[in-house]
């Protein structure tokens, strides 16, 4: 039996199938979940895809945050179940507090498409596994609230503890603090990042490489080995 | 039923970076306004309140306030009666 990837749909939701179609290049079963479902449907892993949602009018993520999905997120999460949010999924886990910090507008307040190179800096999280320390991959970036921000003891603490999981190289796209593209907990097992590596699993589309593929087999790798 | 009306300010922490509000006020010269040195943008929430605005409905609202409204990570909010039943009361300052 493969492992059970969860994929939540919010209002307004828009990479929830291409976040299936990559859990499923990866070999593992896609769970759509709605936003107003509590259960879970027994799945060994969860992803907050990108795209806006409908929490986004007051902050982005914000009314999100208070799915009925979400109970049963932040209480699986805590207990050490994988979850992954990108792009406005990992607005919506800084909003939970799941994350630290918040994100905001960009700092030229304007929305960006671009690829986007990162550098993988823990490759010890659920989600990070097929990749090694260092290594650079390119996968799309597309966002207008993208700035990550937190106070400079949060900052220092992510940094001593090794959770800044991916820094933008090259260029900061957005003004995020000390160039954090993404972050996870304490435990490893939740993380967070601006960047979309649902669009780049399949060479046909996005960047033209499969970089992001790595995510969704880390996860495989972190299951089986559980 | 006596409608009161509340305020909830809610601004960005100053040490945050505000580009809406540089981008306001690098337009100002533009148009002709000078002398104004900074602006900062923030969000003001009006709630028509049923009821009497008492302690406990102003409770009530702080906590709206610092759980919804605003993200105190990066956000600073204030709650104050505006209109209706219990205006006189001292309007009531949170900072988060």
């Amino acid at each position: 039996m493969t492992a059970r990837v969860g994929v939540i749909t919010f209002p307004g939701t828009l990479d929830d199938r291409d976040t299936q179609r990559a859990v499923r290049a990866a070999g593992l079963e896609a769970v759509p979940l709605w936003h107003r479902d509590k259960d879970l449907k027994q799945v060994d892993a969860v992803i907050l895809p990108g795209g806006f949602s409908y929490g986004d009018y007051l902050r982005a993520g914000a009314i999100s945050r208070f799915s009925p999905v979400m109970d049963s997120v932040i209480d699986q999460a805590k207990a050490g179940m994988p979850v992954l949010g990108i792009c406005n999924g990992f607005q919506v886990l800084t909003e939970t507090h799941l994350l630290p910090g918040a994100m905001l507008r960009n700092n030229h307040l304007h929305f960006i498409c671009r690829d986007q190179k990162l550098r993988v800096e823990n490759a010890e999280t659920a989600w990070t596994r097929s990749y090694e320390r260092g290594q650079e991959i390119n996968i799309p970036l597309k966002n207008i609230d993208g700035r990550y921000v937190a106070d400079e003891r949060v900052l220092d603490e992510l940094e001593a503890e090794g959770r800044v999981v991916f820094r933008y190289q090259e260029l900061n796209p957005n003004g995020s603090l000390r160039d954090i593209a993404g972050i996870c907990n304490a435990a490893g097992n939740v993380v967070g990042l601006m960047p979309h590596p649902e669009h780049a699993v399949e060479p046909l589309i996005g960047t033209g490489r499969t970089d992001g593929l790595g995510f969704f087999t880390s996860i495989l790798k972190r299951l089986v080995s559980a | 039923m006596p409608v009161a009306r509340v305020v909830v300010d809610v601004m960005l922490k100053p040490e945050i970076l505000d580009p809406q509000g540089q981008a306001v006020q690098r337009a100002l010269p533009r148009l002709g306004f000078e002398g104004i040195a900074d602006v900062r943008q923030g969000k003001r929430f009006e709630l028509e309140v049923e009821g009497p605005v008492d302690d406990a409905a102003l409770a009530r609202i702080h906590q709206i306030a610092e759980t919804f409204l605003a993200n105190t990570v990066i956000e600073d909010f204030s709650v104050k009666v505006e209109a209706g039943e219990g205006a006189d009361a001292t309007a009531v300052k949170a900072e988060s």
